[in-house]
């Protein structure tokens, strides 16, 4: 405890240390096993035996990778294209009062109640061609035997619709709470400058939203660069290897084919690309200067 | 607000302490119990846990059966059965071998799948007390139980119906197309499918999405073609069998059949663990359906009239055009197998247990009563009575003919080969891959 912290009664660096314990043990601790594990021989039965580089080299001719890492390049950025587009302009709707957005609004966040699994199987059984709803609307959309997770170049799309339903609550949650939050001042000076609905979203909402949207953006972008669950209950990565995007594949090479090593080497690299990605959003949208949005105000 | 410091200690070393307690608690499976209990030694009782295939039909008779153990044994043990779906329950075995958490009885398929954890010293060799039960090895068919010994010893025990691969169809459908029963040959299969999609039907239910009911076709095309010798020598470490003008011809049929729609258009999205293709046979919609003998079951599980009816009809695969194999061979698995940890705590309970009721007269007619044949001696005449007699009748002599019975390559491969192999094999039957490119990928792994 800091003489500052006790001078001023203010919380000292102690206060950290459940946190700091928290992360130590379940988030930096496994990153330090991946990296280790990357570096041997493992089926996940017995002893990890250490074989060098043998698993980076692999990288090489794994025909595999490059296809999965444009999926997910694809997935990450369809992800949060789609999502903001919905979360964000709902998340100003829902903001405003009334009885009736706000009861919308609950039945809008029912996905966010319901775990990963769940949404999975149930899907799985919409999307059934022959007896799901997919035989219904299949043919209203152009696809009219329903065969939407079994083409390879539907499959993909269907992954991002559904993940995206899943997650555009919780985003529509973050864009509401940050609305409320603008001082009314702001939209009554604009009002009164004669500025129309648009111009005030523009002009007001949007700037007023920045930290938000970025906060938002790396949620989703590195949410969706690790992101797999709904893929391998839906489809599996099939079918072929269509939805096979890097976390899955990892997943598939660790629990499929039991090479632990090499799995090892994928999570490694996704987590210096998710790292990497949010530094970088981070970097580019000033957000680590931690302006105030509400400067003179 | 003024703090002292013992309390603000004692706060961060709650917090902390409920935190790492919490976390603890998430992680932890709903498997805890079954290891975290077993505490006691052989011989003075614990608890032990029996893990196997969620299964509507079986799993009544796993659980009935491990009572009427925990009440007769004189060891104290006391067995629990817990069930998991298919594909999941492969990764949780994996993870869970060896660890805290580990089954003291675990279903398994033998051959390679059952190898490798031999291979980690993981199983424990049951050859002594299969010895000391000679009542019992007498009763078990040499070929099946085959399948669970490794390098001579017995490592797992049949413990369920043999499961050759066979065709199903549903006779309401079928005469409505005019086709009459399952095909004999090449040419029939052909006309029937023809038959059936002009009356509108989809002629084979495929659950293509998950890409071992579409490896069951390449089982038996390469089988009828090649002969059961091809696969040996695959499954024998050379790779350059994959190679094989059997392999080539048995991939091009296949991607004729895709090709004269005989799986229709959508069977990528079909499932079979969501009874996506159950519901497709039983309801009328497709004609037939190739699968292993476990079909039976399932649809009783689900659709219980339609497999107590005579409208399921079933036959052998049929035979192709100079093909080298024998038209009487089999595919599919031979038996599920019964295997017990190395370090399970219960570990002579357990081997009683499976000695004492996997050839009982209750457990054998549990199994005959819901459609399985299990790899017992001298069922003849027991397959003859009862709701699935004339399915049983059937599939006991399949068996008992059957000049090879070639286990599922998925279980009688390495795990990685196996998944690469599904992989390829849903890209050929999207016809993304061709079948040259497919022998080479699989030579290549």
């Amino acid at each position: 405890m800091s003489l500052n912290a006790r001078a001023t009664g203010r919380p000292g660096v102690v206060w950290a240390v459940p946190a700091l314990l928290f992360f130590g043990i379940f988030a930096l601790l496994p990153m330090v096993i991946v990296v280790a594990l990357s570096f041997t021989d493992w089926s996940g039965i017995g002893s990890p035996t250490f074989n060098g580089l043998d698993n980076w080299a692999h990288l090489a001719d794994d025909s595999q990778l490059l296809p999965s890492f444009r999926l997910t390049l694809l997935l990450s950025v369809a992800s949060w294209v789609v999502q903001t587009a919905v979360a964000l302009p709902l998340g100003v709707w829902a903001a405003a009062a009334g009885r009736s957005r706000a009861t919308l609004s609950a039945i809008f966040f029912v996905p966010l109640l319901m775990s990963s699994a769940a949404i999975a199987i149930l899907w799985g059984l919409l999307l059934d061609p022959n007896f799901g709803l997919a035989s219904v609307l299949g043919p209203l959309v152009g696809v009219p035997d329903g065969n939407f997770i079994g083409n390879p170049d539907l499959a993909i799309w269907v992954c991002i619709a559904v993940i995206s339903w899943q997650f555009v609550p919780f985003h529509v949650l973050l864009y509401q709470g940050a609305t409320r939050r603008i001082p009314d001042s702001l939209y009554e000076a604009a009002r009164l400058d004669g500025a129309t609905k648009v111009q005030r979203f523009r002009n007001i909402t949007v700037p007023q939203l920045r930290n938000t949207i970025i906060t938002s953006s790396v949620l989703m972008l590195v949410g969706s660069l690790t992101y797999f669950e709904i893929i391998l209950i839906l489809t599996g990565g099939g079918p072929g290897t269509a939805t096979t995007v890097l976390p899955l594949h990892m997943y598939l090479e660790g629990f499929s084919s039991f090479d632990m090593g090499y799995a090892s080497v994928i999570a490694t690299l996704l987590l210096v690309l998710g790292t990497g990605l949010s530094v970088f959003v981070t970097r580019v949208t000033g957000y680590n200067r931690m302006d105030s949005q509400l400067e003179g105000l | 607000m003024r703090k002292r410091l013992s309390p603000r200690w004692a706060a961060v070393a709650g917090v902390t302490a409920l935190s790492l307690t919490l976390a603890a608690c998430g992680s932890s499976g709903p498997s805890d119990q079954a290891s975290g209990a077993s505490t006691g030694g052989s011989g003075s009782g614990g608890k032990g846990q029996i893990w196997v295939i969620t299964d509507a039909s079986l799993n009544p008779l796993q659980k009935k059966s491990a009572e009427t153990f925990n009440k007769a044994t004189k060891s104290g043990v006391s067995l629990t059965v817990s069930d998991f779906a298919n594909d999941p329950y492969k990764q949780k075995l994996q993870t869970a071998i060896g660890s805290d958490n580990q089954p003291d009885i675990f279903y398994n398929w033998g051959g390679g799948n059952l190898k490798q954890y031999v291979d980690a010293g993981q199983v424990a060799d049951l050859t002594a007390a299969l010895d000391a039960a000679p009542d019992f090895k007498d009763k078990l068919i040499p070929s099946v139980l085959g399948v669970g010994t490794i390098d001579g010893k017995v490592y797992g025990l049949p413990m369920q119906g043999v499961q050759p691969v066979m065709l199903f169809g549903n006779s309401d459908t079928l005469a409505a197309a005019g086709v009459d029963g399952t095909p004999a040959t090449w040419d029939d299969l052909l006309s029937d499918v023809k038959k059936l999609k002009a009356a509108k039907k989809t002629p084979f239910a495929l659950a293509g999405s998950q890409g071992w009911t579409e490896l069951m076709w390449l089982e038996y095309l390469l089988d009828r073609e090649g002969g059961a010798e091809v696969f040996q020598k695959i499954v024998g470490g050379d790779k350059t069998a994959w190679n094989d003008p059997a392999v080539i011809e048995a991939l091009t049929k296949i991607q004729e059949l895709v090709d004269a729609g005989a799986f229709g258009t959508n069977y990528s999205s079909v499932g079979y663990d969501d009874q996506g293709t159950l519901a497709l046979l039983a309801g009328g919609k497709a004609g037939f359906e190739l699968m292993g003998s476990w079909e039976v079951s399932a649809l009783a599980g689900s659709f219980p009239d339609f497999a107590k009816s005579d409208k399921l009809v079933y036959g052998t695969f049929p035979t192709v055009p100079d093909g080298k194999g024998d038209p009487k061979a089999i595919v599919g698995n031979p038996s599920n197998f019964y295997s017990v940890t190395e370090k399970s705590k219960v570990k002579d309970g357990a081997t009683e247990y499976l000695t004492s009721t996997l050839a009982s007269d209750d457990y054998v007619q549990g199994l005959l009563d819901i459609g399985q044949v299990p790899a017992i001696k001298g069922l003849e005449d027991k397959v003859k009575v009862g709701d699935y007699a004339d399915f049983n009748a059937f599939t006991y002599g399949l068996v008992a003919d059957a000049p090879s019975f070639t286990q599922s390559w998925d279980q009688a491969l390495d795990a990685a080969t196996s998944q690469t192999l599904l992989t390829n094999l849903q890209k050929v039957f999207l016809k993304q891959m061709t079948p040259q490119d497919f022998a080479a990928a699989m030579a290549a792994a």
